[in-house]
């Protein structure tokens, strides 16, 4: 039997959904907005790299207003040391190469001819959980022939996920895992929390047998490693990432215990021994291997972290300085090489078919051209320099911290001999006195005085200080010549100082047979430190300047601390400041 | 009348799921989308065993659905090793007991000596209907280790539907209902992952991979927990389990291999597989129609792992006694009897 349904009742099976929709939740409504407002605004700051010939090309995403983009090291490699930038404005902007994280997958760029592009905000990639939503940005497929991104949504599957080197030597630490899209061609490109703040640089995915396609699993850089980086980066140098000089394992009760350790590491010198138990590192707890490698991974090489270890049955918290991982001359052959290291997919190693890899349309080729030549615009801001990737960066950073610095007073034309009285921390008077040619030191119980001959590591005076004497000497040589006249003096990039909030620019400074690096205070520009390496592989005498005052038009610090390894520490609270003597103040006093 | 009541029932159904699924909440799902990640995560396991070569990774998944540690996961290869390994979420190793398998359904059950663990409950699992939000919780690439959460990615229900419809196209033995997703929650290791709705709650497990022999495409897949809790129960109550125990009693005169007429490839391995090299003409197994290449899966309700241990199930039988044989040829799972005729029962 066939049964009727009255024609009202067909009307509200029609109508209700309809009705429902009219009444969506303002909330609802809202959400909505906010999202199309957020992909908008994200949109607007991501890139779409293409070589210049035509032959490759990824993703970026712009992080300043005067262009310094973020891309991944294998983009760049194929695209080469100046590359065009596609943005959503519809314009093709010249870019070039500025600095290398190869280990890390990382590459800074800078986008040229504007000085307000519109710039990505930073998140804390530290906060993200699993669960939030993301979005990736970029240009997979290289798809973007009118540099309109493609923007694909979803969830962050995991955290601090550690992937082993794909291959070679792309390691991805502490990377962040999600279901978002990414695919050939994103590399590089931006993962944005749900408000639109970037949270990392996409740039693997697990591929394995369905081609190299996205399966729902890809990384991304988190956005704090590149952070820790990004002085580095700015240096116009290949960054190095670091190692403890010990390895771990993680023992039957689950603690991760020192397998083995280099003596001439910093770590051993810190106390730490074979057997030892890692409890923290680097402000994490650490209780698996991957934990661990996670912490290494996100720390440029020569930082000084925390670390709390377990020898015998007390507890040690100290900072150790962190080795680098690869030799200079390593890290020159990886961006020199012809093959990009780490393009394959982290798991498998077969080749691939070459119509897998994102291919740039012919009409964008035309429009990149054949034949590249240089433009002047990245002449102007590019210098090749063996050891750099662009020594222009590197000029240009050393230019303004010394700037910051000469602009609180400049040193120059004060005399070749420095006096400093006061009283040390042990309520004693001291006398200092620093020349280039020599440096004393005069305490109630007597005079130290040492000729600075003879090679510079010579001279560890006084004893126990790692070369307290060489150091106030080369301190006053740099403030009076500058870095151009020191000596070999580079901007190395940012690195924390135990103690301090923040990271200070630090140029280091090769002199005689000496390094030394010099910390500076962003903040302000004052020199906030500086440490002598008499040798390498042995603890430096790190000089820390506070309590700045004005001297005669000049900012000069009433408090300087010494300190070197462990166990040697002397304050000198700086009463009277002398630097116009000419002579050695031998007969003063 | 009763038509007209079914009929505003409906409509009122419709109405309900039009606001339903714009209800502000599950827009900002993603404020508690964390919070109810990190309720499941403590009941996912990571499952080690055996494996290796590339495309046979020694890893699948699995979650706990009993405090006292039985883990629901896929029966693969993966299990086919005395040594299972289930790594909890608190990075806690245990070595895993099987304690049964259908393969049928591509289900098995493992027991680790471990109390009061937080787990899913079959009995309050969940129906989800096309258009569900999902999350899948799995290790797939064996991403995770030790106390490392499992990978949760997020997609909808395309459509529930029979896997059979496909047959022939995706190759699997499973014949029942599954959840087709749309997202790509079927990869290497994510096999016996958890599959939730956005509150929680289980849904099902996920499948492994399937591609389609057709067109490579992959499908993402999983199978409802009313598919598999009847079978789960049996398992628990002692059915399809491993023959691994000897029975106290064995008769005095057994079935000797020989008499079925089939002859088993040679075992070299500690576990050599229990594939039928070649069928004896005139045999009972000629006449029930097995056939070179199958695979012995199980006799009775027992699960067979090898050679070896095929012939102790034929040795706790009476000789003479008929007895069920469950085969994998290809994909397909084969039941077949075998008779024995008053002569071939004689030594």
């Amino acid at each position: 039997m066939m049964q009727q349904v009255p024609k009202p009742l067909i009307a509200a099976v029609v109508w209700w959904p309809l009705v429902a929709y009219g009444q969506v939740d303002p909330a609802v409504l809202e959400a909505e907005r906010a999202r199309i407002e957020v992909v908008e605004r994200c949109s607007r700051s991501t890139v779409a790299v293409f070589s210049q010939d035509g032959q490759g090309g990824g993703s970026g995403v712009v992080i300043s207003r005067d262009g310094y983009a973020l891309s991944n090291f294998h983009v760049t490699h194929s695209t080469g040391n100046w590359m065009k930038c596609g943005m959503n404005d519809g314009k093709l902007y010249d870019a070039v190469i500025v600095g290398l994280d190869p280990t890390g997958d990382v590459a800074l760029i800078k986008l040229l001819g504007r000085d307000d592009f519109p710039a990505a905000e930073m998140g804390d990639s530290d906060l993200v959980r699993v669960g939030d939503w993301c979005f990736t940005v970029g240009n997979p497929f290289l798809l973007a022939t009118d540099f309109q991104p493609t923007v694909a949504y979803g969830v962050i599957s995991g955290v601090h996920r550690y992937q082993y080197p794909a291959g070679t030597i792309l390691e991805y630490a502490d990377c962040l895992q999600a279901d978002a899209a990414i695919n050939p061609g994103n590399s590089g490109g931006p993962m944005f929390d749900a408000e639109g703040r970037l949270i990392g640089i996409n740039g693997r995915g697990s591929f394995e047998k369905r081609g190299r396609v996205n399966v729902g699993v890809g990384y991304a850089i988190s956005i704090n490693q590149i952070k820790n980086f990004l002085g580095h980066l700015k240096s116009g140098r290949i960054a190095d990432h670091a190692t403890l000089g010990a390895v771990v394992r993680s023992d039957e009760r689950g603690r991760v215990i020192v397998d083995d350790i280099l003596e001439e590491s910093d770590a051993y010198r810190r106390g730490l021994r074979y057997g030892d138990e890692v409890i923290a590192f680097g402000g994490r707890s650490i209780n698996t291997v991957n934990a661990f490698k996670n912490v290494l991974g996100i720390f440029p090489r020569g930082w000084r972290v925390p670390i709390s270890f377990l020898h015998d049955t007390q507890r040690i918290d100290t900072f150790v300085r962190l080795r680098g991982v690869h030799a200079q001359i390593e890290l020159e052959e990886m961006i020199d090489g012809d093959k990009p290291p780490g393009h394959e997919p982290p798991q498998g190693d077969e080749e691939k078919p070459e119509n897998e890899k994102p291919q740039i349309p012919d009409a964008l080729k035309r429009l990149l051209g054949k034949k590249p030549e240089m433009p002047d615009i990245v002449k102007e801001h590019y210098t090749a320099k063996p050891g750099y990737v662009n020594y222009y960066f590197n000029q240009h950073e050393r230019g303004r911290v010394w700037r910051a610095l000469v602009a609180r007073g400049s040193y120059a034309g004060t005399g070749a001999t420095w006096v400093i009285r006061g009283t040390t921390g042990m309520a004693e008077d001291f006398r200092l006195t620093f020349s280039d040619a020599e440096a004393a030191i005069r305490l109630p119980e007597g005079e130290l005085r040492t000729e600075l001959t003879g090679g510079l590591s010579n001279h560890a005076e006084p004893p126990g200080s790692g070369g307290m004497l060489v150091a106030l000497s080369l301190w006053r040589r740099m403030l009076v010549e500058g870095p151009e006249k020191f000596g070999e003096v580079y901007y190395l990039g940012t690195e924390p100082l135990p103690g301090r909030d923040g990271l200070f620019d630090v140029l280091a400074a090769a002199y005689d047979d000496v390094e030394c690096h010099f910390l500076f205070d962003p903040a302000d520009g004052s020199l906030a430190a500086l440490s002598l390496f008499l040798q390498e592989d042995v603890d430096p005498c790190e000089l820390t300047f506070t309590e700045y005052r004005e001297v005669e038009g000049r900012m000069l610090p009433g408090r300087i601390r010494v300190r070197h390894g462990d166990y040697f520490e002397r304050i000198f609270v700086c009463e009277e400041y002398d630097l116009h003597g000419e002579d050695d103040g031998r007969e003063e006093g | 009348m009763r038509t007209r009541l079914r009929s505003l029932l409906v409509c009122a159904a419709i109405a309900c799921a039009a606001v339903g699924t714009l209800r502000p909440a599950e827009v900002r799902a993603s404020e508690s989308l964390a919070g109810v990640i990190d309720a499941n995560q403590p009941r996912m396991v990571k499952i080690y065993g055996a494996g290796g070569p590339r495309g046979l990774e020694p890893y699948q998944s699995g979650f706990l659905f009993s405090d006292t540690g039985h883990i629901l996961t896929v029966w693969s290869y993966v299990l086919d090793t005395d040594h299972v390994t289930a790594t909890l979420s608190d990075g806690r190793r245990f070595e895993a007991k099987l304690l049964g398998a259908d393969p049928r359904l591509e289900l098995a059950v493992l027991k680790i000596e471990a109390e009061e663990l937080p787990h899913f409950d079959l009995a309050t699992a969940v129906p989800a209907d096309r258009g569900t939000r999902v999350l899948a919780f799995s290790n797939l690439f064996g991403v995770a280790a030790g106390e490392e959460p499992a990978s949760v990615q997020h997609g909808i229900v395309a459509v529930k539907t029979r896997l059979d419809a496909r047959r022939g196209v995706f190759e699997s033995p499973y014949r029942g209902e599954v959840y087709v997703l749309d997202a790509m929650t079927n990869n290497p290791g994510a096999a016996g992952g958890a599959l939730t709705n956005q509150h929680g709650e289980l849904l099902g497990m996920l499948g492994k991979e399937l591609r389609s022999a057709q067109n490579n495409i992959w499908l993402n897949y999983a199978l409802p927990i009313d598919e598999l809790r009847n079978s789960v129960e049996q398992i628990m109550q002692g059915k399809f389990r491993p023959s691994e125990e000897p029975p106290d009693i064995l008769p005095e005169e057994a079935i000797d291999l020989a008499q079925t007429g089939l002859v088993l490839v040679p075992d070299v391995l500690e576990r050599t597989p229990p594939y039928v090299d070649l069928v004896r003409d005139g045999t009972p197994a000629a006449r029930a129609g097995v056939q070179p290449d199958d695979l012995i899966v199980f006799v009775g309700e027992n699960l067979v792992h090898s050679c070896q241990g095929f012939r102790d199930e034929l040795a706790h039988l009476e000789r003479g006694t008929s007895f069920r044989i469950v085969l994998m040829r290809g994909q397909e799972l084969v039941d077949v009897e075998i008779v024995f005729d008053g002569e071939e029962a004689q030594p």
